[in-house]
């Protein structure tokens, strides 16, 4: 068995990105977001709710799995990407790497509307596929979405995440081989859990990047929590109501996504080398 | 994956011949016979930069030497030439398997820091040789006690001293009943009060009868716990013997000057 991965220095810099806690909102803020609320609920028009709360509740929904299911492919391909780049062979660590570079470096927008209108409409034109099986899925705008956000996440988490591959220290993986462990089980039992405590810190970031980005799903017809305020602006000609809502839904999302991953820290991270 | 039915023990731990090591076009080591008998300590001393960590290093092919031989236990390990020039081993499941039996302990410790000392030591236990997690686990238990670490079995490596570190490391290594242990200047990169705990423990391995082979900058330790001392110097054995003959009458001037030294 050959070496597994090129010579690393062991410096522990991510060990000190954990350290550092994003920002909560703390007591005042809540105290001003209370006020806030306050007056909102008394000088501003709210009689909408009452019409519209199931289809906000479906947009909610629709907003939040997919947020996770994106988040969760995204980084089982980011691993992917990570490892690809930092140990693969060329023919495996270049496309990885053309791919993160390409996606990273063009709008999620645009990714978006070319899979959704040009990869769509191919699929459209393509008689084989307009009778498959799969049709009635890929005829929808939420595959092209879940392809796009995933597609997203994966790039800037799999550049993540080879540098947190070539992060670990190389006894770390020697003394491993030493032992007569197999490739995969080195990967998995020492190499994946080091470098995924290394990525840790920065998942909380780009998860919360992701959920500011699902909205962009709207223009490709899929109904999202702010798609369906948008709805409500038209119906009703309110400004700033519909908008203020669902502000306040994703601040709360995006804290909810904090709290848990500062909950999966100090269960997974508490141990920093040296 | 145990040793079963092949004979469990030939006289010879550990026999290689020729080898060789090039690091592109500087030749490190250049031709390195040895044998370790059953129960041999063999301590590997010499100046920095002589080859002594390379060397070891080739025994269970972290490092792939440009030519040679090895034969651990009785069974000489497959090679074929690969694409650097150098040669590797032919079968993976063979080297897997010598090298389940042949652990090392390095300069750096290297436990996995994910893991608890427990962890660290049932791993390749339970998940390389195939013993059950319950055994593995009773002894660990005894391995970590007998090296002074009982009551931090369930600490994380980086809360533990180096000195701590080590002896886990060599509790980890004595978990998969070792034909024979190799260790990279164990004590290198301790600070000087801390040495002596872990030169305990390794002595101790010693008169038990265990086969080590030992890079070491401890001159006093390899001269009273080796039963043969390899002088290298530039990539060969400059000189060869029991450590009362190398000690007390160096031949080689360049061992004497080195010896000098300390």
């Amino acid at each position: 068995m050959s070496q597994l991965a090129k010579p690393v220095i062991d410096a522990d810099v991510t060990e000190v990105q954990a350290q550092v806690r994003p920002p909560a909102l703390g007591r005042w803020g809540w105290l001003v977001l209370a006020a806030f609320a306050v007056y909102a609920a008394a000088s501003m028009r709210w009689d909408w709710l009452a019409s519209y709360y199931p289809k906000l509740l479906w947009g909610l929904w629709t907003t939040l799995w997919l947020l996770v299911v994106t988040t969760a492919l995204g980084l089982v391909l980011a691993i992917g990407l990570g490892i690809a780049q930092a140990a693969g062979p060329r023919w495996l660590a270049l496309p990885a790497r053309v791919f993160c570079t390409v996606i990273r470096g063009t709008p999620l927008l645009l990714q978006l509307w070319l899979l959704y209108y040009g990869l769509g409409a191919l699929f459209a034109a393509n008689p084989e596929i307009r009778q498959s099986a799969l049709w009635p899925v890929l005829r929808q705008a939420w595959p092209y979405a879940v392809l796009a956000l995933t597609m997203s996440y994966a790039a800037y988490e799999g550049e993540v995440m080879r540098g947190a591959f070539l992060g670990i220290a190389k006894g770390q993986l020697e003394a491993a081989q030493s032992f007569g462990m197999t490739r995969w089980h080195i990967f998995r039992r020492i190499w994946l859990p080091q470098a995924f405590r290394r990525a840790l810190p920065t998942l909380v970031g780009e998860t919360i990047l992701q959920l500011k980005a699902t909205p962009l799903v709207a223009t490709i017809t899929v109904m999202d929590i702010y798609s369906v305020a948008a709805q409500v602006r038209q119906a009703t000609y309110l400004t700033y109501e519909p908008l203020i809502l669902i502000s306040v839904v994703y601040v709360l999302i995006a804290l909810l996504i904090q709290r848990a991953f500062a909950a999966f820290t100090k269960t997974h991270q508490t141990r920093s080398p040296r | 994956m145990s040793s079963g039915h092949v004979a469990l023990t030939s006289p010879e731990a550990l026999h290689v011949t020729g080898i060789r090591k090039s690091f592109g076009a500087l030749e490190v080591l250049k031709g390195i016979d040895l044998t370790a008998m059953q129960g041999d300590v063999i301590a590997i001393i010499g100046g920095s930069g002589s080859g002594k960590s390379t060397f070891l290093r080739c025994l269970n092919f972290l490092e792939h030497p440009s030519a040679g031989t090895v034969r651990i236990n009785g069974e000489e390990i497959a090679l074929a030439r690969d694409g650097h020039g150098n040669l590797a081993p032919s079968s993976g499941a063979q080297l897997r398997r010598i090298r389940s039996r042949l652990a090392m302990v390095f300069q750096g410790f290297n436990l996995w820091t994910h893991m608890t000392l427990l962890e660290n030591v049932i791993e390749a236990p339970v998940r390389v040789l195939g013993l059950e997690r319950k055994d593995a686990v009773w002894q660990a238990e005894a391995l970590l006690d007998r090296v002074g670490l009982g009551h931090k079995i369930h600490e994380y490596p980086s809360f533990l001293s180096g000195g701590q570190q080590q002896r886990a490391a060599i509790a980890r290594a004595l978990a998969v009943d070792p034909h024979a242990m190799l260790f990279d200047e164990p004590t290198s990169a301790l600070d000087p009060e801390l040495v002596g705990e872990v030169l305990k423990v390794i002595r101790g391995l010693a008169e038990e009868g265990r086969t080590l082979v030992l890079v070491t900058h401890e001159m006093g330790f390899a001269r009273d716990v080796a039963n043969q001392v390899v002088f290298l110097h530039n990539g060969r054995i400059e000189e060869q013997g029991p450590p009362a003959e190398l000690f007390g009458r160096p031949k080689s001037e360049r061992l004497g000057r080195f010896l000098g030294n300390f």
